[in-house]
């Protein structure tokens, strides 16, 4: 039975995972009509911000900017300097992260979306699946370029770290704390959207944005907000997921995947549906782990077929 | 409704003509290749990629569908028909058709499957599907696993083709690839083509007209699968092996780059787009991961500003149909 208990853990946090991620796919849909294929890469950059605020970061020297070592000159067959680099050391800990790498990420996020998701309006929305899934290529190939692609090391911080003896299992506290921490975060983000007036003016734009801009509210302004916030949650995400699975350039890859997987299942109309579908698959993933484990890579895209087969709209109802 | 191509030309006789011109000129060209000394697997690789592109294209600029799975037939098709040649020893010319016939199976099974879904949908779905085909893939015995299938015996085409010998080999593939480009061809310019390019600009309109759209797209994609598994079954004997690196979604990606590179919805396209993305993996090979950045950075400049695609600014240049 523990081993059952201790899956079924696992199934949680891969939840909540799914939810955070899922969650903030569904958010951006809603806004700027784009399957955010990079979300998977932003997730990655969360965990990356975090590793660097607490391990400190190495970057090249101004004059191995200025000379060009840093870029990738040797591909056309131009001999550089090897780059030189010193460190900065920030000894920011996890609990700055958990506020920090969401902005940063954000931030970055909002920047893409000004410079480019932007142009993508009305147009097929296949154009805004092939464009975040180029800007997903190059921050992923920037990153395993620059940190190969085996796993960094982020340690569990110390408030969190041993665990509790619930009597029938053993529970690390560190992955306690992440299920109800992205728990509340999801039921925030669901308040936020469904309860406040910044979310009713977001739910309006979403169903007809001329007529909200006809009301004085500046839509496009919202537009990039939401995305830094679908974004942030991401990098949320990763900072959490950061102590349990190793940091590497391609975590998100995979995971990215599995979510559009969820997303299918759960539909994107409801924000409370991204966020059951999300942790009900996990605990379902953890289920298959300890019962049919040669099937826990698969059962989340098993499921996607049977719910399109059964009800092809997703659980939560409403048509693309 | 979605709008992929803005400036469809009609099939006029000109259109039709020109494009007949190009694809004599393509196949001449083509047919010289052994003769210029140009590294001939290379130009072996290419085919197979723009025949498979060419298959993707008719799926996404003719249907309107963008399939993130495409990957799943070239590599399943490439697992069958290597295994068929390998351990049942079977001929070249059955081993194909063993490919053939598996692919186009599977996409009527994901075809039916993924079809219930609707613009953006489609494409999550078949990510996911080709997904799911991979983690079986990678866990099935008789893929090997991460090694592959290796080793694989080229053997004689209808007992005649030495199909180890590289130039006969070239000239069967570059035959195959024509054969499917023409069947593509004869299909877009066909009543069938017509209807499908009805739904892709206006399927509310299909609909109501009483086309039974769901009917059409799933024939494109049976149609589309089917040929891509052709090309993975052709890809077999020219790179010898079967492996996981075909079924990957990363290979699906870069199906997808091909055919946005040359032009979506255009006839000529998805082949420069093959050969441009191939030529570069080639000669970029030893750069590790920048070939993923710079894949990406053709994405988001495709997207941004070259939407049309190489053949497509010509054929729009020139307003011709290409």
């Amino acid at each position: 039975m523990q081993a059952l208990y201790a899956q079924l853990l696992v199934g949680l946090i891969n939840g909540s995972f799914y939810a955070l991620l899922s969650l903030g796919l569904a958010v951006i849909f809603g806004m700027l009509n784009i399957i955010n294929f990079a979300h998977g890469a932003l997730y990655m950059m969360g965990a990356f911000v975090a590793f660097f605020l607490l391990n400190g970061i190495d970057l090249p020297t101004m004059a191995s900017v200025l000379n060009g070592s840093v870029l990738p000159l040797s591909l056309i067959g131009i001999k550089t300097a090897p780059v030189e680099t010193f460190h900065i050391g920030l000894g920011l800990n996890y609990w700055w992260a958990l506020l920090i790498a969401p902005i940063v990420v954000g931030v970055f996020g909002m920047i893409l979306e000004r410079t480019m998701l932007q142009w993508l309006a009305g147009l097929d929305h296949l154009y805004g699946l092939l464009l975040t899934f180029g800007i997903a290529l190059i921050v992923q190939g920037l990153f395993q370029n620059y940190f190969g692609s085996s796993g960094l090391p982020y340690a569990i911080p110390d408030e969190l770290k041993g665990g509790m003896n619930l009597g029938f299992m053993f529970l690390p506290i560190y992955r306690g704390w992440v299920v109800i921490f992205s728990l509340a975060v999801c039921i925030a983000t669901w308040y936020l959207i469904e309860k406040t007036r910044l979310g009713a003016y977001l739910r309006a734009a979403t169903e007809n944005p001329t007529l909200v801009r006809a009301f004085g509210i500046n839509v496009p302004r919202m537009i990039t907000l939401t995305y830094g916030l679908g974004v942030g949650l991401a990098a949320l995400a990763g900072v959490l997921s950061a102590p349990i699975n190793q940091v590497r350039p391609l975590m998100g890859a995979d995971l990215i995947i599995v979510v559009f997987a969820v997303v299918v299942i759960g539909g994107m109309g409801s924000i409370m549906g991204s966020i059951i579908t999300g942790f009900a698959l996990g605990v379902i993933e953890g289920l298959t782990k300890y019962f049919y484990p040669e099937a826990s890579n698969t059962v989340v895209f098993v499921l996607m077929v049977l719910v399109l087969l059964i009800k092809p709209t997703g659980l939560t109802g409403r048509a693309a | 409704m979605s709008v992929v191509t803005d400036d469809t030309l009609p099939a006029a006789p000109r259109a039709v003509r020109d494009e007949m011109i190009v694809f004599v000129v393509m196949a001449i060209l083509l047919a010289f290749v052994p003769a210029t000394g140009i590294y001939p697997f290379f130009v072996m690789q290419a085919l197979c990629f723009a025949l498979l592109a060419c298959a993707f294209n008719l799926l996404i600029g003719f249907g309107g569908l963008l399939s993130f799975g495409h990957a799943m037939f070239l590599g399943s098709a490439g697992y069958f028909t290597a295994h068929a040649l390998k351990v049942w020893g079977v001929t070249p010319e059955l081993g194909i058709l063993i490919g053939i016939a598996g692919s186009a199976v599977l996409s009527v099974i994901t075809g039916y499957i993924s079809i219930r879904r609707q613009g953006i949908y489609f494409s999550m779905i078949t990510l996911a599907l080709s997904q799911l085909l991979y983690f079986i893939y990678l866990q099935a015995p008789f893929t090997h696993g991460e090694d592959g299938i290796q080793g694989i015996p080229q053997g004689y085409l209808f007992w005649v083709f030495n199909l180890a010998k590289p130039t006969v080999l070239y000239y069967v593939i570059l035959v195959a690839f024509l054969a499917g480009f023409l069947l593509i061809y004869r299909t877009i310019n066909s009543p069938f083509g017509e209807v499908l390019k009805s739904i892709r600009e206006n399927e509310q309109r299909a609909i109501s007209l009483g086309y039974k759209t769901d009917q059409y797209k799933l024939m494109a994609y049976i149609l589309s699968g089917t040929i891509a598994g052709f090309a993975g079954s052709l890809k077999v004997f020219v790179a010898q092996n079967a492996s996981l690196t075909d079924v990957h979604w990363t290979m699906s990606g870069e199906i997808v780059l091909m055919t946005l590179v040359g032009g979506l919805g255009t006839i000529f396209g998805p082949v420069v787009g093959a050969f441009i993305i191939i030529a570069m993996q080639q000669y970029l090979a030893g750069f590790g991961q920048w070939v993923t950045v710079i894949q990406g950075v053709i994405f988001v400049a495709c997207v941004l500003a070259f939407r049309r695609g190489i053949v497509g600014e010509i054929g729009h240049y020139f307003r011709r149909s290409l």
